[in-house]
């Protein structure tokens, strides 16, 4: 329980807050609607359907309000910059900001679906008493605004118009079936199944939030859901409304006035709006920024840009105007701080990337650099990466730029031991960094650093012929596959054996584990992190990091 | 833009529309609004559209992701041969289905949504998908066995040292191995 708490304590007291605003807004506009002396007359038409579908919406803005904030990532790569003093758990929160957008889209279409179920309701029974369906009162309540110096409660005027004019001939109606269509569109493009395999279509779908904010704002402006006014001498409802047939004539029940309430969403929505605007237009001014590329090996794309500056295990988006006008791909970058160049190890994953790697015409616009976890790298004793196959390339960078504080003795490097796993399927993606690895384990040894680095390589898909290979050369000192003086392990790495190497040799340490690689993983290491970890604040204690793009 | 298979988007969408179908046809029947007979109409519809839009096709390229129990769904579809396996007819089938959701409001939603997915089916029809259906695979994974597993060995270990295993020439049937090759001493 307490290693629970340490390492997912503060995401679910983050959701527990969330939660509760939701269902205290809900709650406090319900009972606004259902008991406020304004709505009687409007309760009396409609029912509780009322409450029903103005608490939602209260929700609604409260989450539309939200959504916008995760995806604007370069204001939360400042934030995250403006946090170095704060800790790490709290940074670590602003890692999951996709999580918590889609945990907010979710709580979006629930609720427009209660509203919506609501307001047909609404739309029925203010039909209903328009034609006289309902009892004396409600017709009369209907009636009111035919003539002059009334206003009218029920949006429903005429005899005529059924729930479905009703709707798309008010702005209120009109704005709403644009929206909700927009936001039906953008969930079914946005599945795992279709985000995973035909990225496009999730993204160019997902800028129908464009049509969903712009009808947002404009959804109240009809202000079709009406409280009573005060007029002079007062309507007293609880009075009034057993004498229909006096009102106007009485002296104390005067024809009761309506108007409908001032529009808010905008308020709630304006502030991220702006901001997510001001994010777009960030990226379109990097996009402009020209960059150089310097002439290297083909997989391997360095760049150098003015007053670019980046940090370990940070990605950028690249784009390629000859390739594709509109697509940004995202790509860690491998080089480390200390160099005067930043690169990305381009690998062969799709139709961009092929493309991209056999064009000699790179003309390319770089947007970034972002942050993520394995910034935190140096602030923990000792670390534990975990690399699979092509999520190696975050450590690249962290490696790099180890080697180079180390030489200089940089001070803010905390880091006195790292153990670094490469699970790899197959052996021809070692090349590029099987050299790193080389030079690093080169260096260290000449300068007496050997304990330093800790690695260990796992090769996840041998055969039987590549087990033959290495049995026959066994009793060489360096091995087969990569050249490194470390052996390479087959078969996965047993993580309890692991975990229990890291604890035993690091008694009192905070360790730090980073993971670029699949979910799956990720899982088994989270739940090793907590089992390894002691409540005793003294004894070893693991933090889980994951990379996600 | 890379290799879209329109058809699944259009599965996404059809089975969100059959959906929203069938709970606004709900709505419409237990608040028993005005022409609850559509609403009725759009409760059965959603539930077939739902039916039929539940098993996810085989994709043409990469790794199909089945939906959860869908299998006893893609047998029923699959029974039906070409009806469903055409993109042309579905497209056709639920801009039909659609048509009568658009006479009450509460199902007005279901049947756009419904139109936008007959569309994009067209379009997946345009360009040449269709269903096929994802059935489980047959185990022929593992590689037959040699004959040899029936001959285990003669002389297993522990075995004395090589000098003492080596033929000699005065007992040469009472050697452990053959060879295989007639061996010839060098001239």
């Amino acid at each position: 329980m307490g290693n629970w708490i340490i390492n997912h304590g503060l995401t679910y007291f983050i959701l527990v807050v969330w939660m509760a605003i939701n269902t205290f807004l809900f709650v406090w506009f319900y009972f606004l609607y259902d008991l406020g002396d304004r709505f009687i007359y409007t309760r009396h038409i409609l029912g509780s359907a009322l409450s029903w579908a103005r608490a939602p919406a209260a929700v609604l803005n409260f989450n539309c309000m939200l959504i916008l904030l995760p995806v604007c990532r370069n204001l939360l790569s400042l934030i995250r910059g403006s946090f170095m003093c704060c800790g790490r758990t709290i940074r670590k929160q602003l890692d999951k900001n996709i999580s918590f957008h889609k945990l907010v889209a979710y709580m979006i279409a629930l609720m427009t679906a209660v509203h919506i179920i609501a307001h047909l309701v609404n739309a029925e029974r203010y039909y209903n008493s328009r034609h006289g369906d309902y009892d004396e009162l409600s017709t009369a309540l209907s009636n009111l605004g035919d003539t002059a110096n009334t206003t009218y409660l029920n949006p429903i005027r005429s005899l005529s118009t059924t729930p479905i004019l009703l709707v798309f001939t008010s702005i209120a109606g009109l704005t709403g079936v644009v929206i909700t269509l927009a936001l039906i569109l953008m969930i079914t493009s946005s599945m795992e199944v279709i985000r995973r395999s035909y990225f496009e279509v999730f993204w160019f779908t997902h800028h129908l939030f464009i049509v969903f904010f712009a009808g947002l704002v404009f959804h109240g402006a009809g202000r079709i859901v009406r409280g009573q006014t005060a007029t002079d001498p007062p309507h007293d409802p609880k009075h009034c409304d057993d004498e229909v047939d006096e009102w106007g004539m009485e002296e104390n029940c005067p024809i009761p006035q309506f108007a409908g309430g001032f529009p808010q969403t905008w308020m709630w929505v304006i502030g991220p709006m702006v901001l997510y605007v001001c994010e777009r237009l960030l990226r379109f001014v990097r996009y402009l920024q020209s960059i150089v590329i310097r002439p290297s090996k083909v997989l391997e794309l360095q760049l150098m840009k003015n007053g670019f500056k980046m940090d370990v295990g940070q990605y950028v988006f690249l784009n390629c105007p000859s390739i594709s006008q509109l697509e940004w791909h995202p790509f860690t970058m491998t080089s480390a701080p200390e160099e005067d160049f930043f690169s990305v190890h381009i690998r062969s994953a799709g139709d961009w990337t092929q493309k991209l790697i056999i064009s000699k015409e790179k003309q390319m616009s770089v947007d970034g650099p972002f942050g993520t976890a394995s910034e935190d790298v140096f602030d923990y004793e000792v670390a534990m990466l975990v690399g699979a196959g092509i999520g190696v390339t975050p450590f690249a960078s962290v490696l790099k730029s180890i080697w180079y504080k180390s030489k200089e003795s940089n001070p803010k490097l905390s880091t006195r031991k790292i153990y670094f796993y490469w699970l790899c399927r197959e052996t021809h993606a070692f090349e590029w960094f099987a050299d790193l690895l080389q030079v690093l384990e080169r260096e260290m040894e000449e300068r007496g650093m050997g304990d330093f680095l800790t690695y260990k390589l796992f090769l996840t898909g041998w055969d039987q012929s590549q087990a033959t290979h290495v049995m026959v050369h066994a009793d060489k000192d360096t091995d087969v596959i990569t050249g490194l003086k470390q052996k390479t392990n087959y078969g996965r790495p047993n993580w309890d054996k692991e975990f229990e190497q890291v604890r035993a040799e690091n008694p009192t340490s905070v360790v730090g584990t980073f993971l670029c690689g699949p979910a799956a993983l990720a899982s088994v290491l989270a739940k090793k992190c907590v089992k390894y970890t002691d409540v005793d604040p003294r004894k070893t204690k693991f933090y889980f990091n994951q990379e996600n793009f | 833009m890379g290799k879209i298979e329109w058809a699944m988007w259009a599965n996404e969408q059809a089975l969100a529309s059959g959906l929203i179908l069938l709970t606004g046809g709900i709505v419409g029947v237990a608040g028993q609004f005005r022409d609850w007979q559509f609403a009725a109409y759009a409760v059965a519809a959603g539930v077939f559209v739902c039916l039929l839009e539940y098993p996810r096709g085989k994709r043409n390229k990469g790794t199909s992701v089945e939906r959860t129990g869908q299998y006893c769904f893609t047998v029923c579809v699959k029974s039906f041969g070409p009806l469903t396996r055409n993109y042309y007819v579905r497209a056709f089938i639920h801009a039909g289905i659609c048509v009568p959701g658009g006479f009450m409001l509460a199902t007005i939603l279901g049947c756009v949504c419904l139109g936008i997915a007959s569309l994009i089916y067209l379009a997946a029809a345009i360009r040449g998908e269709h269903w096929e259906p994802i059935l489980p695979r047959k185990d022929s994974a593992r590689k037959p066995v040699a004959d040899s597993i029936n001959r285990p060995p003669q002389n297993p270990p522990p075995r004395p040292p090589a000098e003492m295993r080596r033929k000699r020439a005065e007992d040469l049937e009472g050697a452990a191995y053959v060879n295989p090759i007639p061996v010839t001493a060098n001239e």
